[in-house]
């Protein structure tokens, strides 16, 4: 119950005043309650749980993350694979 | 989904695997809170690769396995009555009560139902007024936003036939708890990144200031974990303790206002026992004084429940993080999926039930970003 899942917002929709939104989650798509994130668009990311979208997934953050753990690497190469162990 | 399948690359991760082992100069205990990271780093075999760096401890992260048994033992008495419709989330039916579980009161007659959302528990009020329909709304800081949503529409429809058994617990009451124990092991959290999409991380400041602990928000896929622990070992070699956030793309410092505003209004801060583990103070969430009467244990009277836990099963000792499951004697013998002693072996996020899947056909180190 507690897993929350990303999925795509292919379209908003409004029950009885609740805005709600038509969600794809890779293939499977549900219809999902957005109470809580009322100025989702679609084409964007939510991480939703339990029928209610949570958080929008900021693209932005997340090339910035990647870009990020790209361009490590730097320890490893500077005490080897396994280096820093062999003193423990 | 183009930037989202990314957060499993291999290379990336294994890239992450090797800064970590070159980082650590002595093997480190850090603890992922929630069940959800157990089951991905058990899943891409992330302990077993960093077995020699980091000991991953499974925390209490698990709603289904921490839900006091008291709790399910009333709510299958309630889901037991001729005129009651228990609707509930699908992975509380198998959760053992002391004689039976949800599964068995539906064999016998019981009205039990499972929703995807507690809006849909509201929904079948609606269409049966007939009905008593109570919702089992347990959970963390992640389902209470939609379970506080349940009872703010039923409200705002005029429902009079629905009520909710609500057994809400919280992430960082726990955490305390756990670092205030005199066994304390664990040196570095991962911080559950979905409590915090709705929380924020402002409430972790007083856990890293009180313990000298890092704590660092994770998010769920293999690179996720790799890039928070990788900054967890980085702050314990540097004897540094922060709050950090790696997870921004979904988390941020106030989290989501809107629902915390719903969660002030719709519940209260109350103690909470938690299953295994005991009595946490000001642990959990309650309806508040002006939603009681959506109260499902006030609504109907089942008398006394007198809980009996299984005297084999070391669930509690798992969700502190002081044995893993494969320490247990009865884990994958007399307790397995199909026929759970404890609750950790029931869910999606529990770690004996992360153990039994991805573990019990004696598997290697597989490399990450699988699954
Ligand atoms: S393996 Fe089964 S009996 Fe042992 S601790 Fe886990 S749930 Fe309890």
């Amino acid at each position: 119950m507690c897993l929350g899942l990303p999925g795509r917002v292919v379209e908003v929709v409004d029950d009885r005043g609740t805005p709600m939104a038509v969600v794809d989650f890779g293939g499977v798509t549900k219809q999902i309650c957005c109470a809580y994130l009322p100025d989702i668009a679609v084409g964007e990311y939510a991480i939703v749980h339990a029928g209610f979208a949570l958080a929008r997934l900021d693209e932005a953050a997340a090339l910035e993350t990647l870009a990020l753990l790209r361009s490590l690497g730097s320890v490893a190469d500077e005490v080897g694979p396994g280096g820093a162990q062999a003193m423990s | 989904m183009r930037y989202l399948d990314e957060f499993g690359d291999p290379e990336l991760a294994r890239g992450l695997v090797e800064d970590i082992l070159a980082r650590a100069t002595r093997r480190w205990t850090v603890m992922e809170v929630c069940g959800g990271q157990t089951h991905s780093l058990v899943r891409n075999g992330i302990d077993e690769l960093l077995a020699g760096s980091v000991e991953f401890v499974h925390g209490p992260g698990c709603p289904v396995c921490v839900t006091p048994l008291e709790t399910i033992d009333r709510a299958l008495a309630i889901a037991g009555r001729p005129e009651v419709t228990l609707c509930s989330f699908g992975d509380m039916l198998r959760v053992p009560g002391s004689h039976q579980d949800l599964f068995q009161v539906r064999a016998q007659g019981g009205d039990v139902r499972v929703v995807y959302s507690p809006l849909d528990a509201v929904r079948v009020a609606e269409a049966e007024p007939g009905r008593e329909v109570v919702f089992f709304a347990v959970g963390f800081e992640t389902t209470a936003p939609a379970n506080a949503m349940a009872v703010v529409r039923a409200r705002e429809l005029g429902v009079e036939n629905f009520s909710m058994i609500v057994s809400h617990v919280l992430v960082p009451p726990a955490m305390n708890a756990i670092l205030s124990s005199p066994r304390r092991r664990v040196e570095g959290f991962l911080a559950a990144g979905h409590v915090c999409t709705v929380m924020g991380t402002a409430q972790y400041d007083e856990i890293v200031d009180d313990f000298g602990v890092p704590v660092v928000v994770a998010g769920f896929e293999a690179l996720d974990l790799l890039d928070a622990t990788r900054r967890v070992v980085a702050q314990l070699e540097a004897g540094e303790a922060r709050l950090e956030n790696a997870y921004e793309r979904a988390v941020s410092r106030e989290g989501n206002p809107r629902a915390r505003a719903v969660l002030a209004e719709v519940f209260a801060l109350c103690d909470r026992t938690w299953r295994g583990i005991g009595t946490i103070p000001r642990s959990g969430w309650r309806l508040s004084d002006a939603y009681s009467g959506y109260d499902a244990e006030l609504r109907f009277d089942v008398g006394d429940v007198r809980a009996v836990e299984s005297p084999r099963c070391r669930a509690g000792e798992v969700l502190q993080g002081l044995v893993t499951p494969d320490s247990c004697e009865a884990f994958g013998t007399t307790c397995t999926p199909r026929s759970p002693l404890g609750a950790t072996m029931v869910s999606g996020e529990g770690a004996c039930a992360a153990y039994y899947r991805y573990r019990s056909a004696g598997t290697t180190a597989r490399s990450p970003g699988r699954g």
